[in-house]
């Protein structure tokens, strides 16, 4: 049985970690900043929730456990409310969309206009 | 095995880094240290399990708490141009 555990806590760490240069890569290849977001906080969540459930089955039903699911929690709460902020406050400040780096485009200019 | 995530982490790292360095707006560079101090606490978390010190979590709990509010911050900052401004104003 604990073979099979093995395996699988195994399997996950290896994923997870996958998924984490993906995030990464994405990182590089994605043209503006919104889709760098997007790359970036999709595989945060995935990546770190995979590597996290991997430790988990590593070490079965212990305080480490619970402390492996508060992180787990905690990433899986503030990782996109962070991204979402971020976003709100590039859109504010006028990061154009269309992938020119800084530009500030025609829809930022009238809202920031008002403010 | 803990080796093979650790390394996944920290490429993925040094890829945030580097996209901070070439970053063009600030906005991608928080992007990119938000992300790294993400993988920081995952490396923390692992690192505890290859050391055996399973007290290590500790860590990895204060540091996603404290990259959190760090983020925010930041982004508060960039976008208001001071911290103290009050949200509601600048709808």
């Amino acid at each position: 049985m604990t073979m099979a555990i093995e395996i699988a806590s195994w399997f996950l760490l290896v994923s997870g970690s996958i998924f984490c240069v993906i995030g990464g890569i994405g990182l590089h290849r994605m043209p503006d900043f919104y889709t760098r977001t997007h790359a970036a906080s999709i595989t945060d969540t995935l990546g770190a929730g995979q590597v996290l459930v991997g430790l988990m089955l590593q070490e079965g039903l212990t305080l480490v456990t619970v402390k492996l699911i508060m992180v787990g929690v905690l990433l899986f709460l503030t990782s996109p409310t962070a991204a979402h902020a971020l976003v709100k406050a590039a859109a504010a400040h006028g990061v154009r969309f269309d992938g020119a780096p800084g530009g500030v485009s025609e829809a930022a200019d009238e809202r920031a206009g008002d403010d | 095995m803990f080796v093979a995530a650790m390394v996944g982490v920290l490429v993925t790292m040094f890829l945030a880094l580097v996209r901070a360095a070439l970053g063009p707006t600030v906005f991608d560079r928080i992007l990119a240290a938000n992300m790294f101090g993400t993988k920081t606490v995952l490396l923390i978390a692992v690192a505890g399990f290859l050391t055996e010190r399973p007290d290590w979590l500790d860590l990895a709990i204060v540091y996603a708490l404290v990259n959190f509010a760090g983020t925010i911050a930041v982004a508060k900052f960039c976008r208001f141009g001071n911290l103290a401004d009050d949200v509601g104003g600048a709808e």
